[in-house]
């Protein structure tokens, strides 16, 4: 009995979310007293593949077969089960990222396990149960769920556990899987990236706007202030309905759901939907012109204020503190 | 071209969460029940490539009986018939199962869904079918369209897309993009209550995950104003007490 996490790369490297992913398997791994392995996909240098070690991945399963250069859901899927399966892996564990989320399913399929999405907090496994906590009903509230089936897969939330540097290097260890030809019906002809910019759901801090910015050409502000603060700017539901912004940016229950370090609403009253998608930031600053705006009665901050006025008096103080900082 | 659109009976966007006999059910007092609204984005888009007889769109909800209104409303919208596979969808696997079973026998050449149900936003449904069926499932799509034998779509990543060529018949999440909601119409209102609802049984399928109990999240300590006239002071407590920049 082992656990295994799954490490996905982005273009050779990897992101916050997969070292606090194999941080939290680690934790998992040592609760029940046995060793973390983890399994990559794709093109990945065995020098950046040993430093998962010192997260606390012992060994790392490296797949480097041609066809799975690109990500191909199906195979990925089978070279994890079959990776799990060598293993002795009763635990699966990926990142709730749109691919691990499209990955997870399938493998929980393949080993029979109960499969519990977006998971916020370690698993309590006392008294040989495993009960683990998760987001539900769009951030509205959490619900405890108990996987009763032998083998279990995870996805966890990102930024949602701290990353643990534990380890020291991994031993790194080829790894061949029997895909089958049928895997392959689904192929990547191309990936379009916005290398400028923080995307939304891997953002710590996230510079958000509402209908109180009255129209897209105000955006210039918002956008200044998120590339100072390093921060992804997201909007309401609103304002990616008007095609003001993208729907990409949308933040909310029938939109993206985040849960940054630090949310600043500007111009957002902060309907229930809207409040769903930002519960779990952990900071939240709301300014707004109208005190009883029902944002402010989330915010752990908040201004009252004309976004017009109060936005550039930020920016400024902004600029100042990187100044001293 | 035959197309079947899974869809779930959840409350209404707007609805406020709360439980019942000691935080393990969910109160659905007074609440409004809605098609999924991903869903209603999958059933808008099946409608758009069957128009004008190109083909025949299937609904189809595991659900109680009391999911029918939900199921006549999209009929009242445009598709065809409806299946109910009459159970409580305990679980996602246990749903997944139950819609595998149905469409393995059915000759769909696509299989849509909404990138995830607003309750219990699990985003596994449609993974799980197209394991089960052995067939691809693509999350989460923005864009969908039709070329000849195949299927190009955009499926969303962390800050980008990734465009992807299937063959058929495959299963697909859809998300905001893919096609523009449906309101039905008049005709469609009448003419819902006399298409064909097919009432199915359940199948056994293993439990392996169950809800225990729920929570809602923890109240916020109460705000702290900030004078605007003062921004330096929000950007010192971000700093300083908050420790987030």
């Amino acid at each position: 009995m082992s656990v295994l996490v799954y490490v996905e790369n982005t273009e050779g490297k990897f992101k916050k979310s997969t070292y606090e992913v194999i941080s939290y398997a680690k934790e998992i791994a040592n609760q029940m007293g046995t060793k973390l392995t983890a399994v990559s996909i794709g093109d990945v240098s065995d020098s950046v593949l040993s430093e998962l070690g010192k997260y606390g991945a012992e060994k790392v399963l490296n797949v480097t077969n041609d066809k799975l250069k690109t990500f191909v859901n199906k195979a990925y899927a089978s070279v994890i089960a079959e990776a799990a399966k060598s293993e002795g892996a009763s635990i699966v564990v990926l990142s709730a990222t749109f691919t691990g989320k499209g990955l997870a399913p399938r493998v929980a399929v393949k080993l029979q396990a109960g499969y519990a999405v977006g998971v916020t907090e370690l698993p309590n496994i006392s008294g040989g149960g495993f009960v683990v906590k998760k987001g539900a009903f769009s951030g509205k509230a959490f619900s405890n769920v108990s996987i009763t089936s032998e083998n279990k897969v995870l996805t966890l939330t990102p930024n949602a556990y701290k990353i643990v540097e534990s380890g020291s290097n991994a031993n790194v260890v080829p790894f061949e899987s029997n895909i089958k030809e049928s895997d392959f019906q689904a192929m990547v002809l191309d990936i379009v990236r916005a290398t400028d910019k923080v995307s939304l759901p891997d953002a710590e801090l996230v510079v958000s706007a509402g209908r109180g910015l009255k129209g897209p050409e105000n955006w210039g502000m918002i956008e200044e202030l998120a590339d100072l603060l390093g921060a992804a700017t997201a909007c309401s539901k609103p304002v990616s309905d008007a095609d003001w912004r993208p729907h990409s940016e949308h933040v909310g229950q029938t939109g993206i759901a985040v849960s940054p370090n630090l949310y600043i609403a500007i111009g957002i009253s902060g309907a229930i939907q809207h409040l769903a998608g930002v519960s779990s930031s952990k900071v939240i600053v709301v300014i707004n012109k109208d005190p009883e705006a029902p944002f402010f009665k989330v915010a752990d901050y908040g201004i009252v204020g004309d976004a017009f006025e109060v936005v550039p008096k930020i920016i400024e103080a902004v600029k100042k503190f990187k100044e001293n900082a | 071209m035959k197309i079947l659109v899974c869809i779930s009976n959840v409350p209404d966007t707007t609805t406020k969460i709360t439980f019942t006999e000691n935080n393990t059910q969910f109160n659905s007092a007074g609440v409004q029940y809605i098609i999924n609204p991903y869903d209603e984005l999958a059933l808008s888009k099946a409608i758009d490539i069957c128009e004008g007889g190109k083909g025949t769109v299937s609904v189809l909800n595991v659900g109680e009986a009391n999911t029918e209104p939900t199921i006549r409303k999209a009929l009242a919208i445009g598709a065809d018939d409806a299946i109910r596979v009459n159970a409580k969808p305990v679980n996602a696997y246990f749903v997944a199962n139950q819609i595998a079973n149905v469409a393995k026998t059915g000759g769909y050449d696509m299989i849509l869904f909404g990138r995830e149900s607003i309750d219990f936003n699990g985003s596994q449904v449609c993974a799980m079918v197209g394991e089960l069926l052995d067939i691809p499932s693509i999350s989460i799509v923005k864009k969908l369209t039709l070329d000849g034998s195949k299927a190009i779509l955009e499926r969303e990543i962390e800050g980008g897309k990734e465009v992807i060529e299937t063959s058929l018949p495959f299963a697909a999440s859809c998300s905001e993009g893919v096609a523009e909601p449906k309101i039905p119409n008049m005709r469609g209102i009448m003419s819902a209550r006399t298409k064909p609802l097919t009432v199915v049984d359940s199948i056994d399928v293993p439990k392996v995950i169950e809800v225990i109990n729920y929570e809602t999240p923890a109240p916020r300590g109460s705000v702290k104003m900030i004078d605007s006239s003062t921004p330096e002071a929000l950007i010192d407590a971000l700093h300083n007490e908050a420790k987030v920049i």
